[in-house]
């Protein structure tokens, strides 16, 4: 394969901001514009260097049809270049980096900024099916008295709204929720409450060393609402939550036995994600200073109901292709949808029957240490607005590595609908 | 804009038959196939159409042609991208006699006349700019298209006048006639959509359906909208009474009838001759001819000419694209806003982020009434972007320092910035107090440092004070003059001596009133005779307005520099109400206290006691002393031209729009009665009355 080397040379996303219940302060497209602004400021190229933009939304809002061109030229980027909104549900921030890394490695882009933006509090509030059926029959009635009939019809429940996000955090060929794949993977991998309760508070108190000690103060950048309110940190983090605190939060999706809670889950957060891929070219020309190499990207399928095991699907072929082994990855940043999904995932890894048994990997499987592990926390700390996640892990793998100084880390996420994906970074 | 679009944005204007026919004087006609005349005004000598004496008579001769002709419809239109026309040319009245003018306005009246009479129908189609006798042109046809780009409006007011070529019978007998009383009295544009709501014109298409309206006006399927009861009621004269009675006392709001009688006299002319066209034909030629002649109608047109002076004052482009500003205060978040509203890309710093959100939410407010479209806003709104780690400073073509007026701090500010600006970057200050040479003092580069002296707020007041020092270049001064143009400003230069020249002018202004508040003359008298004299704000409300601890500062710094018996001392009662926070509007307890919407609560004039305190020489201890302080500033050479030291002290201070500027009025009024006077106030009251003597020179 004749291949150029590709660099991740930057990136920055905004606080993550949890939904509170309404929309948020700002929409997705907003969010892009917040931290794509400042990050484009701090580039040594001119923003005219850019090649292509595409960004990875879920949740598109009805006013910002293809989020990346609005976004792109809110960004005051030039109306001649193209940009593309991409979405394979929860890995679609990753997945405008795979496809930014295809076309500067293929020849025919220099720089390409790839991000995720995503304002879950925006989600629509859908009509129920009766409900739409009524109001259209209420348009068609002409006479006074045929309306007044119309009203007679009304329920009660036409008025109450279905919430968007449950039917999109909902697989459709199972009619499983998210939170009951995960309890499914929990009783596969014998993930017991305890453990995926700590697990969680372990990821809120690395989040919260990784901001105190300054670590997040390139990526995360602030955002200045219309109101004039600053959004400057990940505001759904708990840094001082004990395990005794979680042990009293009941099941949220399947009560009374389930095991997965709204503490040891990702929260439902707004934010966006931006980085920056260029070619050696582009880092030559304009003495860039790349964070790390993309080598290689995959992604995988499974069983919907078992989705959060897409990691370990995803993975496998990029460990098979580059002939290496759980050993030689430095630092993983696997997506922490839920506690009891990472740590199945963390199992499976390390079980022959599911690496060389199902996946093939002869051998390539083995222990993820959890010194490794989402070294600065995860979504279940500081939200996973789904869109902007994988763009966000891949970035901040990038910058922790070069902090670390490791040699090589893989960012892998679930993936709703059941699949995953994965990107294999290098130091540079 | 892109490549694309403004490639074939030439392509947009509809002009029909006349889009390739070579131009016979100010016009381009041509007929269609239906016998439709197409009539493009274009003028070869201006790159915006206004009406004068001789595109009226090109028309004459056009109309007299087509009464013979008799084509099938005549559609008339701008074939200038800016607009359909900008109104009368305001030179022609310059110097004209009375019965020159009135001969002029006789002539025009005669044509559209005319024009208003062909037999075929007439069509008007407007864009953009549709203002004085470009609407007069355009209610002359029988139909209106606007373009949803336009923007009607009869400025006249502004300039001491009222519609004098039809505008004040045609106006009101085609549109809702109090809506177009309304808009002659105030003179504010209003947008198509508005326009088609009152009926001041029949249709709003978008540029491409241009010729499908005049088709469609053409064969009468654009009606026009029937009256409304109360638009019928204004045909009597009981009506245009109780209506006229509204209108004197909503315009006595804004203005006072001795000041400016042009909209008490289109008010009068309405309520008598509304029902009547010729007569008011009659009347308003009459009433216009003798407003002319009125002392404020011609320092409203002598303003006019100022603005324009000041607007000429750019000499080629400031080469500004990228704006930074330092300190998101109440100055920097107002220049950054209005920078980006004005379409640049603007990066606001500071060392907290709070103030920086303080000033985006400010922005947002100021924009959404200023823009008014939320499009513009929203991109306004991203133009200004929040940098807190001052990333935009390397960016920048001008970087403006607005941070509090500390001399080290400025200095350490500026050490930091100047290694990191780019070639050719300007570096400008908003300071209004301390000395550039001293600023400039430690710079590598001080020839790219100026001062750029903005007023609060930004967005209503248009004067910037364009300072320089010794070791400014010329380019660096050329170019922050055009940058002030560019963002729809006005620039004046001014050389940086104590308060430059507006603060110095103000400054004595105030401080008089204090001592006037201390013999213990009601603060509400002092700034109703101020108001009377024709200020935009009484002095007592403007110290309010500026911030007491500001008021203050700069009379206390002017006093140091400028010498004891230049200004009376500041009260000890004041340093006393800014310690304790008075400190004015901002507080909302100041020299007045303020109601909950930021205005002070006043007692009315009449229901002040009887016996209350006052001073037959007030309005001179207020106005002479400012007018002393200007004749320092041009005897000092901080300001040398007169003009635009009278459009500064307007543009910057409001001074009575109607006098003309401080010089004129000194002029108007006599130096020597100015300085003898001021010799009798300095002798009763002190030697900050001592007439400069500056006086002397001015007279020449």
């Amino acid at each position: 394969m004749n291949s150029r080397p590709v660099y991740l040379v930057d990136g920055a996303r905004t606080p993550f901001i949890k939904a509170r219940g309404r929309p948020g302060p700002f929409t997705p497209v907003d969010l892009a514009v917040q931290c794509g602004r400042p990050l484009l400021l701090r580039q040594g190229f001119p923003v005219a260097a850019i090649d292509l933009v595409v960004l990875g939304c879920v949740n598109v809002v009805a006013d910002e049809m293809n989020p990346a061109r609005v976004a792109s030229l809110r960004l005051g980027i030039s109306d001649e270049i193209p940009a593309f909104t991409v979405q394979i549900n929860c890995g679609s921030g990753m997945q405008s980096v795979d496809t930014a890394f295809r076309y500067i490695e293929r020849g025919t882009h220099e720089i390409v900024l790839a991000g995720g933006a995503e304002a879950l509090s925006h989600s629509p509030l859908v009509l129920r099916r009766g409900a739409v059926e009524w109001f259209a029959a209420l348009n068609r009635a002409k006479s006074v008295g045929e309306r007044a009939g119309m009203f007679a019809k009304l329920k009660p429940d036409y008025l109450k709204p279905v919430i968007g996000l449950e039917r999109g955090l909902t697989d459709p060929i199972t009619d499983l929720n998210m939170g009951q794949t995960a309890e499914i993977l929990a009783h596969l991998f014998d993930v017991s409450r305890r453990n995926a309760d700590a697990y969680a508070i372990e990821s809120h108190r690395r989040l919260g060393e990784a901001t105190k000690n300054g670590w997040l103060k390139d990526e995360m950048l602030p955002a200045v609402a219309r109101d004039g309110k600053v959004y400057d940190h990940d505001d759904g983090i708990r840094p001082g939550t004990t395990v005794k605190d979680l042990g009293k939060l009941r099941p949220a999706f399947e009560k009374p036995y389930g095991k997965v809670t709204p503490g040891n889950s990702s929260q439902i957060t707004d934010g966006a994600s931006w980085t920056i891929l260029a070619s050696e070219a582009a880092v030559e020309k304009y003495g860039l200073k790349p964070l790390a190499r993309i080598v290689d990207s995959d992604w995988a399928g499974l069983d919907p109901s078992i989705m959060g095991l897409g990691p370990v699907t995803s993975t496998a072929p990029i460990l098979k292709r580059q002939n290496i082994s759980v050993a030689d990855i430095d630092l993983w940043e696997l997506n922490e949808a839920f506690a009891a999904q990472v740590l199945s995932c963390v199992a499976a890894f390390d079980q022959p029957d599911v690496t060389d048994g199902v996946l093939g990997l002869e051998g390539r499987g083995g222990r993820i240490g959890h010194d490794r592990l989402n070294v600065d926390g995860g979504a279940i700390a500081l939200g996973h607005p789904v869109g902007t996640s994988g763009n966000r892990i891949t970035l901040h793998l990038a910058n922790a590595m070069k902090r670390l100084g490791k040699k090589r880390g893989i960012a892998t996420e679930c993936i709703g609908g059941g699949l995953g994906g994965a990107m294999l970074l290098e130091a540079a | 804009m892109g490549r694309m679009l403004n490639a074939l944005s030439q392509r947009d204007l509809e002009l029909g038959p006349a889009r390739d026919v070579e131009p016979t004087g100010h016009f381009r006609v041509a007929k269609d196939d239906n016998g439709v005349v197409w009539m493009v005004l274009d003028r070869t000598d201006k790159r915006v159409n206004t009406i004068d004496r001789p595109v009226l008579e090109e028309l004459a001769g056009h109309i007299e042609r087509f009464e013979k002709e008799r084509p099938a419809a005549i559609v008339i239109r701008s074939g200038k991208a800016a607009g359909f026309a900008a109104g009368a040319d305001i030179n022609q009245f310059v110097g004209a006699s009375t019965a020159e003018i009135k001969a002029a306005l006789d002539q025009g009246h005669q044509v559209l006349d005319r024009l208003a009479a062909l037999p075929c129908r007439t069509i008007a189609v407007v864009h953009g700019h549709c203002l004085g006798a470009g609407l007069e042109l355009a209610l002359a046809c029988d139909r209106r298209i606007a373009v949803s780009d336009a923007s009607l409006g009869f400025p006249e007011v502004m300039l001491g006048l009222h519609p004098g070529l039809g505008g004040t019978f045609r106006a009101p007998s085609i549109a809702d006639p109090v809506e177009a009383m309304t808009m002659m009295l105030t003179g504010r544009a209003m947008p198509a959509k508005r326009a088609r709501s009152i009926g001041l014109v029949d249709a709003v298409v978008e540029e491409r359906h241009v010729a499908a309206a005049v088709e469609a006006a053409f064969y009468g399927d654009l009606r026009k909208k029937s009256p409304s009861l109360q638009a019928r009621a204004m045909g009597y004269k009981p009506g245009r009474q109780f209506a006229a009675r509204q209108m004197r006392k909503k315009t006595a709001e804004k203005a006072r009838q001795e000041n400016y009688p042009a909209p008490f006299k289109l008010i009068d002319l309405w309520e008598e001759h509304g029902g009547n066209p010729r007569a008011m034909q009659r009347a308003e030629i009459d009433s216009f001819a003798e407003l002319i002649e009125t002392e404020t109608s011609k320092n409203l047109v002598r303003v006019f000419f100022l603005r324009e002076k000041m607007k000429g004052l750019k000499d080629g482009s400031s080469g500004v694209k990228h704006l930074h500003v330092v300190g998101a205060g109440a100055m920097g978040g107002e220049i950054a806003a209005w920078a980006a509203g004005q379409g640049f890309k603007v990066t606001l710093g500071d060392i907290k982020l709070e103030p920086i959100g303080g000033a985006v939410k400010k922005a947002a407010k100021m924009l959404e009434k200023v823009l008014k479209d939320p499009l513009k806003v929203r991109d306004a709104l991203d133009r200004l972007i929040p940098d807190p780690d001052g990333l935009g400073i390397s960016h920048a073509d001008l970087v403006i320092e607005a941070v509090p007026e500390k001399i080290e701090l400025k200095h350490k500010i500026y050490a930091a910035i100047e290694p990191q600006l780019k070639e050719g970057a300007l570096l400008a200050t908003n300071t209004s107090a301390l000395p550039l040479a001293d600023l400039a003092a430690g710079l590598k580069d001080p020839s790219r440092f100026v001062g750029l002296h903005f007023f609060n707020p930004v967005s209503r007041m248009q004067l910037v004070e364009i300072v320089s020092h010794d070791r400014i270049s010329s380019e660096t001064a050329r170019r922050a003059t055009a940058f002030a143009a560019e963002i729809s400003r006005l620039p004046a230069p001014v050389g940086s001596a104590p308060g430059f020249l507006v603060n110095r002018a103000l400054t004595p202004y105030m401080a008089e009133a204090l001592v006037l508040l201390d013999e213990g003359i009601p603060k509400e008298r002092i700034d109703l005779r101020a108001e009377e004299f024709g200020m935009p704000m009484g002095p007592i409300e403007l110290t309010d307005q500026v911030g007491l601890d500001i008021a203050l500062d700069v009379a206390t710094s002017l006093r140091e520099r400028l010498g004891e018996n230049t200004l009376p001392p500041a009260p000890d009662w004041l340093t006393k109400m800014v310690e304790e926070k008075r400190l004015g509007r901002k507080t909302g307890r100041g020299l007045y206290d303020y109601d909950d919407e930021g205005k002070p609560k006043k007692i009315a004039p009449e229901a002040l006691p009887d016996n209350s305190k006052d001073d037959p020489d007030m309005i001179d201890r207020l106005i002479l002393p400012m007018l002393n302080a200007v004749v320092a500033c041009i005897d000092e050479g901080v300001i040398t031209d007169e003009e635009i030291v009278d459009g500064a002290m307007i543009f910057g201070t409001g001074f009575a729009p109607y006098r003309g500027g401080p010089v004129h009025y000194a002029r108007q009024r006599g130096i020597d009665g100015i300085v003898q006077r001021m010799k009798d106030l300095a002798a009763k009251h002190g030697p900050r009355f001592e007439p400069h003597p500056g006086w002397e020179r001015l007279k020449g």
